[in-house]
């Protein structure tokens, strides 16, 4: 193996030598052989550090857009692709091709090895880019992937660096050399600084100080970072499950705030709302099939899409069934859970059983990362917000508009509402629309964590009950602790118990509390809480 | 003359009654859920079976008979197999059945199969600790699969600290109970090993990666070895991707994900992580890509994929085929017999032999996931693996093994005892 390296790297040194261009000697990436491509793409690096194409050439290589012509051998990028024809450029000369079959080009590809050889030689060259997020990426990944030879280039870019944020990652990797390879004070000094640095990466070379160092005074200061870093680490990591209690919370929230409205102020039980969530994740789906072009701001109209299909089902709902099954809770479960299954097979029929793919918009995928022990999901981030905005509105509309003042009258005494001249049926359906429309639009936001499939209604159905019986019948503020409350206390145990034991442990919790208060964390209080 | 006219009209009609009756068919049972929750997997499974049959019939069926095939509904629903699995053996006396999907419709179905003799072919792969008279095992055992993997982890890719993440059933947990003795016996210590069980279909992944990421940031290089199930694999990925943990920090190697799962999700955030299997649609062999080119054809659809299972069932079937040519009779003992030593090319360019303990010789591929939902081969073994019922590496069956010729016929003989310890 090792005579095929050199061999292969006197080759790539003569053709060097010879006068090649980044043309000829991208060449070597037409191989099969992982191995000659690395070898290929190391030697770019250094070869071609100022030459611009390199970037872009690495780049498209990353996201498989790099791909060649088996007939002639020449180096494309992708530009776009309609169904089997891609429309591709020559990479090199940058001249436009005209469409071809998929067929006629092979991709280069690349493993995970070659993606990390990759991305380190881009944080190479990125190092010094004009766009201050390649740079703190890279700085980054150079962080990652240290080693000594880094230590000119690293002091090189810390000089002409001038945003704080990537200043501070290039500090840590050059910190972490002198720990490492520094000698006596010098190195004495780093090891303290450490302590301050928060990334993984430090307390790896600072536990590997601790095994190795013979030298007392450097064990105690090793021992006093690695103190100081496992400290705030644990803070923060109560901190992260404080976040992730709050999104499991917000989701319990948005799948209950419909069923607080049809359960709580209008005392139906229906079985079929978890259904209504799902034909909510299917409009969504529906919408980025239509307008693929559209993706990224695809969620945004689904929302009031997902909130009139929903609603519009649930109207038909209430009109066909629930209406005449009103003052029967028995027969209204059992109709609802017939209409449940006839809503799954009619989404069967219409889709197929399988799972239907949902993309996620550019903006919500990664995470926001505070410092290198915190990082919060940004898709995680946008639902909480969301569920909160949709239960101010629904609030709202309950206590502050007439509609709302109409719905609180027939819900606590309907005859009297009737006497008023408030058209009760006709409320009744207003409101088991907006119940179903509100389920709709968290199956929007759930299309984004969860899978889309004809099942998705049924998972949610249980933990929907379970929050707006925990808070209280009736009550949209108890629905909001609940959610938030089992939402945390879930999280919290979840690392010790696992997460099987963890849901039993919420349900047997849940039960002893209803033993203890029958009407949930607030109950109604008054006149027509007795029924 | 009217009279002789409709004689002969009523023996001529009887004669062909006899003829159509003489020449009568060879029933194949197929047992596989359509509907519920496996019918995902299931139903393709089926089609596969249906289409074989088809196909075994356009040649001439075998020993001059056609094949029938039998379709039977047991709906995901465990206690349904045996019930359906005792209706074709009994009501519609079918010679030999294809089906099941999870263990545990396995392990239902496994009574019934072997109290009325009948013959059944499991196509999945699955957790091993068992052999059976009267059933083909044609999927891989913990040694074609979750093994071979995991040494690749550790030698090609240096990987020293391991998540084994499960979905709490019985595969999981048999199949992480052997790679951790494994590793442990490798020389892994306990406090590298995390182990990690979820409830069907979760979706609340938040807390676990970020468990495996902390895990995964101090020391040694880190894997997942993943027996998650189904549906809950996509958000498993997409937190991943989301909580910045790329494929080439911390890889996931899957034994549960494979072509038709990924067909139905955006498979950009699990690009480079790997899966673990004896066959890929991608592999390069002619019997591959003509076997590609019938499944398309027969399902009207060039957009489906073929996966391992498919693989793995036609494999049995062929194997089937050839031990009823053989044996020139489709009695199952004579069949069960014949079936020992059969060999049938498989479908990536190698062969597969039905060894003594009702397991086959299969080699093991390792994949990367491509943006484009297929598998690129990284790694195989080279040559065939012989499968191994009992494990090697677990307490109570390291001793055992499996040998349904004569004289030891036992699926469970204690080399240290020398004595049969299950049924024979």
């Amino acid at each position: 193996m090792k005579i095929i390296k050199i061999i292969l790297l006197n080759l790539l040194m003569l053709s060097i030598a010879l006068g090649a261009s980044l043309e000829e000697d991208s060449k070597g990436l037409l191989t099969k052989s992982f191995k000659k491509k690395q070898i290929t793409i190391e030697k770019l690096t250094i070869n071609y550090k100022n030459d611009e194409r390199l970037e872009s050439l690495l780049q498209k290589m990353l996201v498989g857009e790099l791909l060649y012509l088996k007939k002639d051998k020449s180096i494309v990028s992708l530009e776009s692709k309609k169904e089997d024809e891609y429309l591709t450029k020559n990479f090199f000369t940058n001249k436009d091709l005209e469409t071809k079959s998929k067929y006629d080009f092979k991709k280069i590809k690349i493993n995970n090895k070659l993606r990390s050889v990759i991305k380190s030689s881009l944080a190479k060259i990125n190092l010094f880019s004009s766009d201050i997020d390649t740079r703190f990426k890279s700085a980054k990944n150079l962080l990652n992937n240290l080693d000594k030879e880094n230590e000119a280039l690293l002091n090189e870019a810390l000089i002409a660096e001038k945003d704080d944020d990537v200043k501070e990652v290039l500090e840590e990797a050059s910190t972490i050399l002198i720990a490492k390879y520094g000698t006596g004070n010098q190195k004495l000094e780093a090891v303290k600084k450490l302590g301050d640095f928060l990334s993984p990466k430090s307390l790896e070379i600072l536990n590997e100080i601790k095994e190795t160092s013979t030298d007392k005074e450097i064990q105690i200061a090793t021992l006093k970072s690695i103190a100081s870093i496992e400290t705030s680490k644990s803070f923060y990591a109560i901190l992260e499950k404080a976040f992730f209690g709050l999104s499991m919370g917000s989701v319990l929230l948005l799948a209950a705030i419909g069923l607080a409205v049809t359960f709580g102020v209008m005392k139906v039980i229906n079985m079929a709302h978890g259904e209504l969530i799902m034909i909510g994740a299917y409009t969504t789906y529906t919408i980025q099939q239509i307008m693929p072009g559209l993706i990224e701001y695809s969620i945004i109209i689904a929302i009031p899409a997902a909130f009139i299909v929903s609603g519009l089902v649930g109207i038909l709902i209430e009109r066909l069934v629930i209406r005449h099954l009103y003052g029967r809770p028995l027969e209204t479960l059992l109709a609802t859970f017939g209409i449940s299954l006839i809503l799954q097979q009619v989404v069967r029929s219409i889709y197929s059983p399988l799972n239907q793919e949902v993309k996620t918009p550019e903006w919500m995928s990664g995470a926001l990362e505070i410092n290198s022990a915190l990082s919060l999901t940004y898709n995680r981030l946008y639902i909480i917000v969301f569920a909160i905005i949709v239960f101010l509105l629904v609030l709202f509309i309950l206590n502050k508009t007439s509609l709302g003042l109409k719905v609180r009258a027939v819900s606590q005494n309907r005859e009297i509402a009737r006497a008023m001249g408030i058209k009760a049926s006709w409320i009744d359906a207003i409101t088991f629309g907006i119940g179903s429309g509100i389920a709709g639009v968290a199956g929007v936001a759930l299309s984004q964590l969860t899978n889309v499939g004809p099942n998705l209604g049924q998972a949610y159905i249980v933990d929907s009950f379970m929050v707006v019986v925990f808070g209280g019948v009736g009550n949209l503020w108890g629905t909001l602790i609940a959610a938030f409350t089992l939402g945390e206390i879930n999280k919290f145990i979840e690392p010790i118990s696992g997460a099987v034991l963890a849901k039993v442990i919420i349900l047997v919790f849940i039960i002893l509390f209803i033993q203890k208060k029958p009407r949930g964390l607030f109950p109604k209080k008054g006149r027509d809480a007795e029924d | 003359m009217k009279k002789t006219f409709a004689k002969a009209i009523v023996a001529s009609a009887l004669v062909s009654g006899m003829l159509v009756h003489a020449a009568d068919t060879i029933k194949v049972g197929v047992l596989h859920s359509l509907s519920g929750t496996m019918a995902i997997s299931e139903t393709t499974l089926k089609d596969t079976v249906l289409m074989l049959i088809d196909e075994q019939n356009k040649k001439g069926g075998v020993l001059g008979k056609k094949l029938e095939p039998v379709v039977v509904d047991p709906a995901s629903n465990w206690p349904l197999f045996a019930e359906k699995m005792r209706g074709l053996l009994t009501k519609d006396k079918v010679d030999v059945t294809f089906g099941c999907w999870t263990s545990v419709s396995r392990k239902s179905v496994l009574p019934v199969v072997e109290e009325l003799n009948g013959l059944l072919f499991y196509p999945v792969q699955y957790e091993g600790e068992e052999s059976s008279k009267n059933v083909f095992y044609t999927g891989a055992a913990p040694n074609q699969q979750a093994i071979p993997a995991v040494d690749y982890l550790m030698n090609e890719m240096g990987v020293k600290k391991w998540v084994l993440a499960g979905t709490d059933y019985v595969y999981p947990r048999t199949t992480n109970k052997i790679l951790e003795a494994y590793l442990k016996a490798k020389g892994v210590p306990a406090s590298d090993i995390m182990i990690n069980y979820t409830p069907f279909g979760h979706s609340d992944w938040q807390s676990i990666v970020s468990d495996i990421k902390k895990f995964g940031s101090v020391g040694a290089k880190t894997a997942v070895v993943s027996t998650i199930n189904g549906d809950a694999n996509v958000p498993f990925y997409k937190e991943l991707g989301n909580q910045g943990i790329s494929s080439s920090d911390i890889p996931v190697v899957a034994f549960s994900v494979g072509e038709e799962e990924l067909s139905g999700l955006d498979t950009k955030p699990l690009v480079g992580h790997l899966a673990a299997w004896n066959y890929f649609q991608s592999a390069e062999s002619k019997a591959n890509s003509e076997f590609i080119k019938t499944w398309k054809e027969y399902i009207k659809d060039t957009k489906r994929v073929t996966n391992d299972p498919m693989e793995a069932t036609y494999i049995g079937f062929k194997m089937w085929v050839k031990a009823v040519e053989k044996a020139g009779t489709t009695n199952v003992d004579k069949v069960a017999d014949a079936m020992i030593g059969m060999e049938v090319p498989n479908l990536t360019g190698g062969t597969a032999k039905m060894l003594k303990n009702h397991h086959l010789t299969k080699p093991v591929l390792i994949g990367e996931i491509q943006e484009d939902g297929q598998f690129e081969t990284v790694w195989e073994t080279d040559g065939e693996i012989a499968g191994d019922a009992w494990s090697d590496f677990l307490p109570g069956s390291k001793d055992l093994i499996s040998d349904w010729t004569k004289p030891m016929n036992c699926g469970s003989y204690n080399t240290v005892t020398k004595k049969c310890v299950g049924a024979k």
